[in-house]
Formats: C-alpha cells, sequence, structure tokens
C-alpha cells in the first residue's frame, strides 16, 4: 500500500509546477533588481534584464539620513540579538521556576503569563509609548530591547515551561545530592539540557523582531536608529516607482532571514509545527 | 504574532524527551518529596516585567478609552463617546467590515490552499521535503517586503497587467490597487500567498499523525480517495484545522504591516483596516483617546476568537 505509483510521479510534477508558479515573485523581484534605469520602463515586466548590473544595490547601500540601509540592518541585529538573549535568559529561568515550584503562586504565575499572550498589544501600544518616552526607552536600542524582551516573554515563557514539564527531575535530583547549589543546577545541568527549547524561542522571537515594523516606527519613530524594516519605508516612501531600486532594498532586507531560513530549515519548521502543536 | 501560540497546547517540545507526565496541563503536581528547585524570587523580574508592559500598559490604554486625550496635556472622561464616533463614522466601519474580509478570507484560502499542499506532500513524495521548504519560504519573509513585491506585480505596468494582454485581455488590465473595488482583493492575495505555508506545515504536522493502517483499511474497504478523506483523513486532522484557522484569524485581525506597504489604507479608505486606524488616529492625528477606543475594539474582536479557540481546542480529547 502507499507505494510510489504512476499517480505519485504526476502529484510530484504537478506540485513542482505549482511551487514554480507560487514562487514566481521571486523571479519578478530578482530580474527587476538587477534592471539599470535605462532598461526599466523600455523592457516587459517579464524580460530579463538585457545588461544586469548591481548598480541599484550600490544606490541602496550607501543611501544616508532616514533611510540608511546599512544602519538599519545594523540595528536590527542589535536589537534582535539583544532581545533574544533576554528573552532566553529571563524566559528560561521564569519557566523553571513557575513549572518547578509546588507552591500556589506558581499556578497563578502561569496564568498570568497565559493571558498576557492573549492580550491584544494594540491596545497597550499608546500607554507604552508614554510610558517609554517618560524613561527615556524611546529612539534607543536599548529601548526595544527591553521592550521586545516583555511583549514575547509569555511566549518564551510558555514555550519553556512546558518543555520542563516534560522533563524528569532525575538529574537535579542527582546534582543536588552530589552537592551543587540551585544556581550550579540551573546553569550546569537544566540549562544545557533545554537547548531544543532555547532553539524554538530563538526562531520563533528572533523571527517576529525582525520582521516587526509596527513596533520599531513607533519606538524609534523621528530618530537616527532605525531598524531595516522601518528604514526601508522611509526609503521607499521616498521613491516614485523605482521599481529596480525598490527591489534592491528588499533583496537587501531579506537575505539575511533568507539565508538563515535555508541554512536551518528543518529546525524553523519543526519549531512552527512542534511549538504550535495541539 | 505574540498571541498566535496556543494556550492549551501542552508540552510542545516534550515528547522528545521521554513521556508527558499525565498530569502536564496543571502546574507541577505536588510531590511528596521536599526536595525544592531553583529560588522562587528568580520569577520576580519575569513577573514584573510581564505586568508592567502587557497588564499596566493594556489597563491604562483601556483606561484612556474612554477619554478625550491628545498625547499632550489634560484631558476629560467622555464615557462612551469614542465608540460612538466610531460606529457613526463610515470610515472605521469600513475598516471594521475590512478587517473581519481580511482576516476570514485569507484564513479560509490560507488553509484550503495550504490543506491541498499538505495532503499533495503527504507520504511518499520523493522531493517532499524540498518542496516543503519552497512553500514555507514567504512565511519567514518580513511582511513588509512581501507587501512590495506584490505591489509591484500588481503595478499598472507590472507582471499582472503584461500577461493579462499577452493573452488578449488587455481589457481587464487595471491599476489594481488603485481601484476602490479591487484593490482589498489584491490586498487577500498577498495575505494569501504570505500565509499557505503556515498552514502547509501545521496540516503536515497534523498528517503526519494519521495512523497508516486506518487509512489502508478504508480503502481495502473500497473508500475512494474523497471518502477516505472526509472520514478519515479530516476527522483525524480536526485539532490541525482548528489550530491553523483560528491562529489565522487572529493574525489576520491586527494586519497592519501589508497594507501599509502596498496602499496606506487606500483608495479612499478602501482597505483600511482597525489596526492601520489605529496607528493614524493615535500616532498621526493626535487623537489618543480615539485611538484607544479603536484598540479596544479590535482587542475585543480578538479576544472573542481567543476565546473560540480555547472551546474548539479543549473539547477535542486529542489535545
Amino acid at each position: 500500500m502507499f507505494r510510489y505509483t504512476k499517480f505519485t510521479l504526476i502529484r510530484e510534477i504537478g506540485l513542482w509546477a505549482l511551487a514554480l508558479v507560487f514562487l514566481a515573485p521571486f523571479y519578478f523581484l530578482v530580474t527587476t533588481a538587477l534592471k539599470p534605469d535605462s532598461e526599466m520602463y523600455t523592457t516587459s515586466a517579464l524580460a530579463l534584464p538585457a545588461n544586469p548590473d548591481f548598480g541599484n544595490f550600490v544606490k541602496v547601500l550607501t543611501a544616508t539620513g532616514n533611510s540608511n540601509v546599512m544602519a538599519g540592518l545594523v540595528n536590527s541585529v542589535i536589537i534582535t540579538a539583544g532581545s533574544i538573549i533576554g528573552l532566553i535568559a529571563l524566559g528560561s529561568i521564569t519557566g523553571y521556576v513557575i513549572s518547578r515550584s509546588t507552591r500556589r503562586w506558581s499556578k497563578a504565575a502561569y496564568y498570568l503569563f497565559l493571558v498576557a499572550i492573549i492580550l491584544p498589544g494594540q491596545l497597550g501600544a499608546v500607554p507604552l509609548y508614554m510610558g517609554a518616552r517618560g524613561l527615556g526607552l524611546t529612539g534607543s536600542a536599548w529601548g526595544l530591547i527591553v521592550l521586545y524582551t516583555g511583549m514575547l516573554l509569555p511566549l518564551s515563557i510558555f514555550l519553556y515551561s512546558n518543555f520542563f514539564r516534560g522533563l524528569g527531575t532525575d538529574y537535579e535530583e542527582a546534582a543536588t545530592i552530589d552537592g551543587a547549589s540551585k544556581t550550579q543546577v540551573f546553569s550546569k545541568v537544566v540549562f544545557p539540557m533545554m537547548a531544543p527549547a532555547t532553539g524554538t524561542v530563538t526562531i520563533f522571537a528572533g523571527l517576529i523582531v525582525w520582521n516587526d515594523f509596527f513596533t520599531s516606527l513607533i519606538f524609534l519613530g523621528g530618530s537616527a536608529n532605525q531598524t531595516l524594516p522601518v528604514a526601508m519605508y522611509y526609503f521607499i516612501g521616498s521613491l516614485v516607482s523605482k521599481w529596480n531600486s525598490i527591489f534592491a532594498i528588499v533583496i537587501v532586507s531579506m537575505i539575511p532571514i533568507l539565508a538563515l531560513f535555508l541554512f536551518a530549515q528543518k529546525r524553523f519548521i519543526q519549531g512552527f509545527s512542534g511549538g504550535l502543536k495541539g | 504574532m505574540t498571541a498566535t501560540m496556543q494556550p492549551k497546547s501542552e508540552a510542545a517540545e516534550a515528547p522528545r524527551r521521554g513521556k508527558r507526565a499525565p498530569g502536564a496541563g496543571r502546574p507541577a503536581r505536588p510531590r511528596s518529596r521536599s526536595l525544592e528547585f531553583g529560588h522562587w524570587w528568580w520569577a520576580l523580574p519575569g513577573i514584573a516585567l510581564v505586568i508592567a508592559i502587557h497588564y499596566v500598559a493594556t489597563g491604562i490604554g483601556g483606561f484612556f478609552a474612554f477619554t478625550n486625550w491628545t498625547g499632550i496635556g489634560s484631558f476629560k472622561i467622555t464615557g462612551l463617546y469614542n465608540f460612538e464616533a466610531i460606529f457613526k463614522d463610515p470610515t472605521k466601519v469600513g475598516a471594521l467590515s475590512n478587517t473581519l474580509f481580511l482576516a476570514f478570507g485569507s484564513v479560509l484560502l490560507g488553509n484550503v490552499a495550504g490543506l491541498i499542499i499538505a495532503l499533495g506532500l503527504n507520504r511518499v513524495l520523493k522531493t517532499r521535503y524540498i518542496l516543503r521548504t519552497l512553500f514555507f519560504m514567504p512565511v519567514v519573509l518580513s511582511p513588509l517586503a512581501t507587501a512590495y513585491i506584490w505591489k509591484y506585480i500588481f503595478d499598472f505596468n507590472g507582471p499582472i497587467n503584461v500577461l493579462l494582454k499577452a493573452a488578449g485581455l488587455g481589457e481587464l488590465a487595471k491599476p489594481w490597487l488603485a481601484d476602490p473595488q479591487w484593490a482589498i482583493w489584491t490586498v487577500l492575495v498577498v495575505l494569501v500567498w504570505s500565509s499557505t505555508g503556515f498552514a502547509m506545515v501545521i496540516f503536515m504536522a497534523g498528517l503526519a499523525g494519521v495512523a497508516v493502517e486506518v487509512e489502508e483499511a478504508a480503502a481495502i474497504d473500497g473508500a475512494n480517495l474523497w471518502q477516505r478523506f472526509r472520514n478519515v483523513t479530516l476527522p483525524a486532522i480536526r485539532p490541525a484545522v482548528a489550530i491553523a484557522t483560528t491562529l489565522g484569524i487572529v493574525q489576520g485581525l491586527r494586519v497592519f504591516d501589508p497594507i501599509m506597504a502596498l496602499t496606506g489604507g487606500g483608495p479612499a479608505g478602501a482597505t483600511e483596516t482597525l489596526a492601520t486606524q489605529v496607528y493614524k488616529q493615535a500616532f498621526a492625528l493626535g487623537n489618543f483617546g480615539g485611538g484607544a477606543a479603536l484598540a479596544l475594539v479590535l482587542a475585543f474582536i480578538i479576544l472573542i476568537f481567543a476565546v473560540i479557540q480555547q472551546r474548539l481546542t479543549r473539547s477535542n480529547p486529542e489535545d
């Protein structure tokens, strides 16, 4: 039963054809970005560039001001990495304590985080902005790292505490009996065992923070410190249908995440289906 | 995306490490031993941060919805005035219906497409993992980047119109995103494109759990492809369907980035959504009270669907 038959071959070919149509936008993206201005308006949208060049990329990468793509790239890397570190540090330790503790408060804390996952962020956006402005957290990478850590912490704690519940306490008991302190048990025994959960948190949080536009638009608005999506938004806003330039910046913005995805795609997809599976 | 998690999905990573405890749904069962791990106060920074950023901020936001605050200076409590204003303003009522249309439309089409692809990729296909990677690719792209690519595709001189003209259907060519009647459908296409891969992965995970024997038994009993799908596969992947659809709806209800990049809400408010209106009211027009009220309406709608999602998944024994 369910062997590779002629029908399976047809199914395979059909799906490849579907995939080609599905991914056709990438064809337009790449071919257009390589067209010099002279070809942009004279050739068909479907045509390959006759004299492909990288002029558009040079233009995009050397822009300054609000649409400084290079600075945006650096900022995005700093903010994403900082948020991930914060989420792993706080998420793992909080998830550990609330899932291991037998006291009554830990149950309450668990629900506190669960409900926070459902609470819609839009409602808090305005007061958060006011509060962050009062604390001087707007306009800086530090501010955004703190904000993202707080915003995604419930998700991180949820993933971690569920992981702990499936984990026996044998190793921790053994380490305790051998004389390890509570801090040592966590840092030397527990944390290394949680690598799969840490991977899932990294992927989820990293993707959300890297791609986020709304939060950084609001909290970095008007400052010289832009993230990549905001720099891209401003850059494109200053162009009028110069699609070759627009696509050059789109490609620059998607290379890091796409490269990461293709490199770790198995882990990515497992993270999504595993982290969300019922 | 913070709300996309499944509150009831337990032990997400657990099966990889030994069996899941039967009481996994509840916080750790009381142990007879007195051995405790970690200090309870380790949880304090996390709890404080979440209370401040989620609870306090949301509470204050809820309060401002009933005021006329502009963001500076003093404010007056205006009761339900902001909400009345929302339902009297055709732009905002339009934003509400656009939001619902986009959320449900993208979920329906994205999930049907995702399910078809997942079924197609299920078992024996030699290149199923490469295909899965390809179909998943749009999911990792930023909604902003995705929107710009599609903006060009639907441009008046873009590929869609070029293809239409080449096919002799030149009279159908139009500036899709600038056409008040078609703009929202264009946005829908973009949302479906970016969400299909996500639904596919959830369905593939669900399909992997369907026992081959049951399907074989049904096939031996003479069930055709449709009957097998309808009576064997579909009931078995019901939890996956519930998750994929409800997550998609919650996602779809807060759609912001693609709209800002594709149309900015235009033409003439034809693609305005609640999220873009919240942004414009609160941050561009300085109407903090009105923006907060709109956010509260959006929050309320999202909460309703989050509760429905809870119900759907809880009622399922598979969970």
